[in-house]
């Protein structure tokens, strides 16, 4: 199984991807965010607000509010704890996994033979090392995973975090999007 | 409290800071003015609210105020790995996050140890960017796209002690 492409919202609605690259670095701090976005679209700022309520209805968009970052905020150890599960048992460790509360993502994803084993991967944040490891211990006894092999990754240096962007590419930045744009209008 | 070095305000946060941070992670107020919604909640202004979060940003505590996307609804992204020798490790990296499609990119303990989060608007564009990066720095690049998504909280609950 591969990843599977982008699904019908880029192909289908050229305003709801107008709408998702302007939003994406964030809503401006004024008093009528979203009149300012609509203008910028040229839609009415309470089609801004319905087509946003129906992004999240959809889980297109996961969530819409404040973007902590973790490590600013003291929480300075992550992990990427990485699992090598049979195949056959992925999505059920996966889901069991992916509901404990220290865990803030839970993603399968290939193995490469030869290159990379692990199929199943999860990030757990802490104020600390130890704490990370004493929240994975506790994981590892209460959803029985000890039989399990996996691996912890510390991050040991930040270069980049930020959202995700779309109207992307190293230069003119806006050249790809236009060119998308064109072609689903 | 906000750990020891952590703070980089110079006091530790107030009340209003910490709700800022902690309650609109998500249910964001989809009202025409949002931040006096969130006043109204707090009992604060409008004002206040949109300076505080707007220190809490400049001091680098929020990202954003906006949109997280599920991953592949909107666009494409992968997590990719390299090998980068230690000498080469900075530069590599500094080269790599200068895309503007790589949002993440961190050094991990691992034989891979530079690790990073590429998103696009389609796979030919992401594999194009790959494809690049490889040929730059003559190393390996691990595509490893998310195939399910398990993930259920929302959020991150924030404790100050």
């Amino acid at each position: 199984m591969e990843l599977k492409g982008p699904t019908a919202l880029l192909n289908q609605d050229p305003i709801d991807l107008r709408l998702v690259c302007a939003i994406q670095s964030g809503l401006p701090l004024v008093p009528r965010p979203y009149a300012g976005i609509a203008a910028e679209l040229g839609i009415t700022e309470s089609e801004v607000i319905a087509r946003l309520k129906h992004l999240l209805e959809r889980g297109d968009i996961r969530r819409f509010g404040v973007v902590v970052r973790h490590r600013e905020l003291g929480y300075r150890a992550n992990a990427m704890v990485v699992w090598d599960v049979p195949d056959e048992r992925v999505s059920e460790i996966g889901r069991l996994i992916g509901r404990q509360a220290c865990v803030t993502l839970c993603y399968r994803r290939p193995r490469r033979p030869g290159r990379w084993r692990y199929n199943l991967f999860c990030m757990i944040h802490g104020r600390s090392r130890e704490g990370v490891l004493r929240n994975l211990e506790k994981m590892v006894e209460a959803c029985d995973l000890a039989g399990i092999e996996h691996e912890v990754l510390f991050s040991l240096r930040r270069f980049k975090q930020r959202g995700a962007r779309y109207d992307v590419g190293r230069e003119p930045p806006r050249r790809r999007l236009d060119r998308l744009l064109q072609g689903v209008e | 409290m906000i750990g020891q070095k952590a703070s980089i305000l110079e006091q530790p946060l107030n009340d209003l800071e910490r709700r800022l941070l902690n309650d609109f992670q998500h249910d964001f107020p989809l009202t025409p003015r949002p931040y006096r919604t969130m006043a109204e909640q707090l009992g604060s202004s409008e004002q206040v609210v949109m300076d505080t979060l707007q220190r809490l940003q400049s001091h680098g505590l929020i990202s954003r105020v906006g949109p997280v996307f599920r991953p592949n609804r909107v666009g494409v992204s992968t997590l990719a790995a390299m090998a980068v020798p230690t000498q080469r490790l900075e530069a590599v990296a500094e080269w790599v996050s200068e895309f503007a499609e790589v949002n993440h990119n961190y050094q991990r303990e691992h034989e891979l140890n530079l690790w990073f989060v590429a998103t696009a608007m389609d796979r030919e564009q992401l594999n194009h960017l790959l494809r690049e990066i490889e040929s730059h720095t003559g190393l390996e690049v691990i595509d490893l796209p998310m195939m399910e998504d398990y993930y259920i909280n929302l959020g991150f609950q924030l404790q100050w002690n």
